[in-house]
């Protein structure tokens, strides 16, 4: 008798309970959450060091204490410049998502419109927004109106490029499913191409605040009376050289403030790119 | 199916098709012709490469023919069609929607639904709730799709293509991508669709098993450039089993289409 072997059965095992890992994940998450305060308060005592360490002047580099003494010496009018130009900055940009926007749906989703369009958008971004200040100033004369433009001009291509190439790389077969539907290509880029150029869209946003940063400040430099770029520029002309850099200190903080923004809405609204990761490290970012 | 065929749902009358303006381009399909009776179950096999996915692109009005004419439904086939429902291989389901939402999709888009959808939003999502539960994803409505496994995916991709209630379904090779085990397990819940619904329906496969135990008739491609060389009725009892896969009856059939394929891939055309 040769009776063929039949498939053996395992029997089912006793199982283990489950290690405990909940508190190792919240001191890493509690780690994360203030690890971006030790950098940066390390930074600034190094840099203290070094300043005191070296004997450094304080028209060549202040140490940061004198920076924060500055600071709030000139609270006030730091503040209402900084008021100043993070309005421009922000109506700038505004108009820069705008027309950023409405500019990457067309060149998007028309191979015409990119054909015509493109070569012509790649020559005015290689000129450098900078120059065109003064010619803005013979128009609009000094003040905001300049530093609003420059801070658009700056920012918007980069958000035009990214929703037109979140669009323009549209699969085809997602293209197919709507399609197939006898959907018009006007509800192809509402319902697929638009929400798939989101996270283009979000990544260029924060690349461009700090550009609408750039552009605000260069102009106010150049052509205002008012804003921190100006409020800078008097105070180097009067070798007041902390209350530069307390004008630089406060330029940062107001861009991370804007980032901050423009990432809580971005969590909001894509969370679906990050496949929930974020649900699962809230201390991210 | 027994009996002579009533009505031709789907007819291709010597249909060609180049892909590219000139001369040179790829010649896809040449002279193909099949009719497909309404309610019918037919799945088209070929060698790889012969055309199977072109040929839906040209029944549902995604691509023109370059000659000859394809009838829907009574009418010329001009553009993309709405009573048309589609699934390919890949799920792609929208990754910002919600199962329950994608599969809502054609209802934004597909009138009478389209301009009913605002007023009767809930009646709608019972009604794709009943879908999902048809293919078992009950409770899994308010999941994205990266939280379900491929075969989930594929599933939900089904209601999708049936949410409209299409009286055709075209399917291009939608079980290719799973593993042997899912798949059996989705013929099941396609027969049982179809079963429940009787769309029209074109599957296109290399899965010559799939097509045996799940088709009426089973249609035989050449190599590229495409046509029908081959035909052959499949009257298994419907509702079939999945052990009639593994039956005597089927294996023979599936050896005689395999045949007619090899055939079809040494001769050239």
């Amino acid at each position: 008798m040769t009776a063929q072997p039949g498939p053996t059965v395992t029997e089912p095992l006793d199982f283990l309970p489950e290690r405990p890992r909940r508190s190792a994940r919240r001191r890493r998450k509690a780690l994360r959450q203030v690890l971006p305060w030790i950098v940066i308060l390390a930074m600034f005592g190094l840099w203290e060091l070094v300043v005191r360490a070296f004997n450094i002047e304080q028209f060549v580099l202040p140490a940061p204490s004198a920076i924060f003494a500055s600071a709030w010496q000139w609270r006030w009018p730091i503040l209402d410049n900084a008021w100043q130009t993070l309005l421009t900055t922000s109506i700038g940009f505004a108009f820069a998502v705008i027309f950023g926007l409405l500019g990457g749906i067309a060149i998007g989703a028309s191979t015409l419109v990119y054909d015509g369009f493109y070569p012509a958008l790649i020559g005015f971004n290689s000129v450098p927004k900078v120059a065109v200040v003064p010619i803005l100033v013979i128009w609009f004369g000094i003040g905001t109106v300049p530093a609003i433009i420059t801070a658009f001009l700056i920012s918007f291509f980069p958000i035009l490029v990214n929703v037109a190439v979140g669009i323009a790389t549209l699969e085809p077969e997602l293209q197919d499913v709507l399609r197939a539907l006898g959907a018009t290509r006007w509800q192809v880029i509402k319902k697929v191409g638009l929400p798939r150029s989101m996270p283009y869209f979000f990544a260029s946003l924060k690349v461009s605040i700090a550009f609408a940063f750039v552009g605000s400040i260069v102009a106010e430099t150049v052509a205002s009376n008012k804003g921190i770029g100006n409020l800078m520029l008097v105070a180097s002309s009067r070798f007041e050289v902390p209350l530069a850099f307390a004008g630089l200190l406060v330029t940062a903080v107001m861009g991370i403030g804007m980032y901050a923004v423009a990432t809580f809405i971005e969590r909001r609204m894509t969370g679906w790119a990050t496949r929930g990761a974020d649900a699962m490290f809230p201390a991210q970012g | 199916m027994s009996g002579p065929v009533a009505t031709n749902f789907v007819e291709l009358d010597r249909v060609s098709l180049r892909y590219g303006d000139d001369d040179d381009g790829t010649l896809a399909l040449r002279g193909a012709t099949l009719k497909v009776a309404a309610g019918e179950f037919v799945a088209v096999v070929g060698p790889s490469g012969c055309g199977k996915s072109t040929l839906m692109k040209v029944v549902t009005g995604l691509w023109p023919p370059s000659a000859g004419t394809v009838v829907v439904s009574g009418r010329e086939v001009a553009g993309p069609l709405s009573i048309v429902g589609m699934a390919f291989q890949n799920p792609t389901l929208l990754p910002w929607r919600t199962t329950l939402d994608n599969v809502m999709l054609p209802l934004e888009i597909v009138q009478p639904h389209c301009s009913r959808l605002r007023r009767e939003r809930a009646a709608y999502e019972t009604k794709a709730r009943d879908l999902l539960g048809l293919v078992g994803l009950k409770g899994f409505e308010e999941r994205f799709p990266w939280e379900l496994s491929g075969g989930m995916q594929q599933r939900a991709s089904l209601c999708r293509a049936l949410i409209h209630d299409p009286s055709l379904l075209m399917l291009d090779e939608p079980f290719a991508a799973l593993d042997m085990f899912t798949r059996e397990e989705l013929w099941g819940a396609l027969q049982d669709l179809w079963l429940a619904r009787r769309p029209t329906v074109i599957l296109v496969t290399h899965d010559l098993r799939e097509a045996v135990f799940l088709a009426d008739r089973v249609l035989v491609m050449s190599a590229r450039p495409g046509r029908i060389i081959a035909e052959r009725a499949i009257d298994t009892p419907r509702p079939r089993p999945l052990s009639s896969a593994y039956e005597p009856r089927s294996v023979a059939l599936v050896q005689e289409l395999r045949e007619h394929i090899n055939a079809a891939r040494t001769a050239t055309p």
